[in-house]
């Protein structure tokens, strides 16, 4: 598996870009669009963004099937999954925050990171904001929480 | 053409990008994880190539259609401030986003990502909702 620790870095520098490109493609790249789906009372919703995630989840449900049936990634010894199966206050909470934050300017993480270096000052302002915040959650209230 | 058929096709490049590293790598396509453990001092060679492949998506976009895609922010400078303190904060305490939990959390049947994922989704609908009325 010597070669994994170049092709590790390759495959997540492709999924990355098709990722990155996909968020182009379907518009949700674009904070107006993202708050065109969630302002549902603006008199002009764009129901656009369902088609994005059902897409997204389409492709992704048969992945996981090929995934159950293989004893180990291509790449790697073994997988790397979330092993929390509890519905916790934490989840919950963090992930209100989290909807409140992105309904505020229609930015979530990988369209923020995507559209960094097409260089719009109040993307990189987002970008630093959220990077701090994720610090500060990190450094500072996972420990007293 | 109506945006449905893009948005479709965009989503289901989200969804593929997400199995390639579920079934290469093994690892699940979170961006608010990934960018957590790079800025926690974790460096790991794959997602900071996955973050610099995030940052070319434009560029390929660009190169394909001969424009980078719109991205519009209609939101004052002090509430783009607040929204990305928020997505940081909120993102790492609730262990993921609309990548983790939205796509691979429901593709996985994960009762944690589910019930994720219908409470950012209801707490953004309310904060958009409330600010498109007050404008």
């Amino acid at each position: 598996m010597s070669g994994s620790i170049y092709a590790r870095p390759a495959i997540a520098l492709l999924a990355g870009a098709i990722f990155s490109f996909g968020l182009s493609l379907s518009g949700m790249v674009d904070p107006a669009r993202v708050l065109g789906f969630l302002d549902i009372a603006s008199g002009d919703w764009d129901p656009s963004l369902m088609f994005v995630l059902g897409g997204a989840v389409l492709v992704a449900m048969p992945g996981v099937v090929l995934q159950r049936s293989m004893a180990k990634p291509v790449l790697d010894a073994r997988f790397h999954l979330p092993e929390k199966t509890q519905i916790d206050a934490r989840l919950l909470i963090g992930s209100a925050i989290f909807g409140v934050g992105w309904g505020l300017a229609g930015f979530c993480p990988g369209p923020a990171i995507s559209a960094f270096l097409m260089g719009l000052p109040l993307v990189l302002l987002f970008v630093a904001a959220m990077a701090t915040g994720m610090v500060f959650h990190d450094r500072v209230l996972a420990g007293r929480l | 053409m109506t945006p449905y058929l893009p948005a479709l096709f965009g989503g289901m490049l989200l969804g593929l990008s997400a199995v390639l590293l579920l079934v290469a790598n093994g690892r699940i396509a979170g961006i608010s994880g990934i960018l957590g453990n790079l800025l926690g001092g974790r460096p790991v060679w794959a997602n900071a190539a996955f973050v610099v492949g995030l940052l070319a998506g434009p560029f390929v976009y660009a190169a394909a259609f001969g424009r980078f895609p719109a991205v519009t922010i209609e939101t004052t400078w002090p509430l783009v401030l607040a929204s990305g303190l928020l997505v940081g904060i909120g993102t790492r305490m609730g262990s993921g986003c609309t990548s983790g939990h939205g796509i691979l959390g429901l593709a996985r049947f994960s009762k944690r990502s589910f019930a994720a994922t219908a409470t950012f989704l209801a707490a953004g609908i309310v904060a958009a909702t409330s600010m498109g009325m007050l404008r």
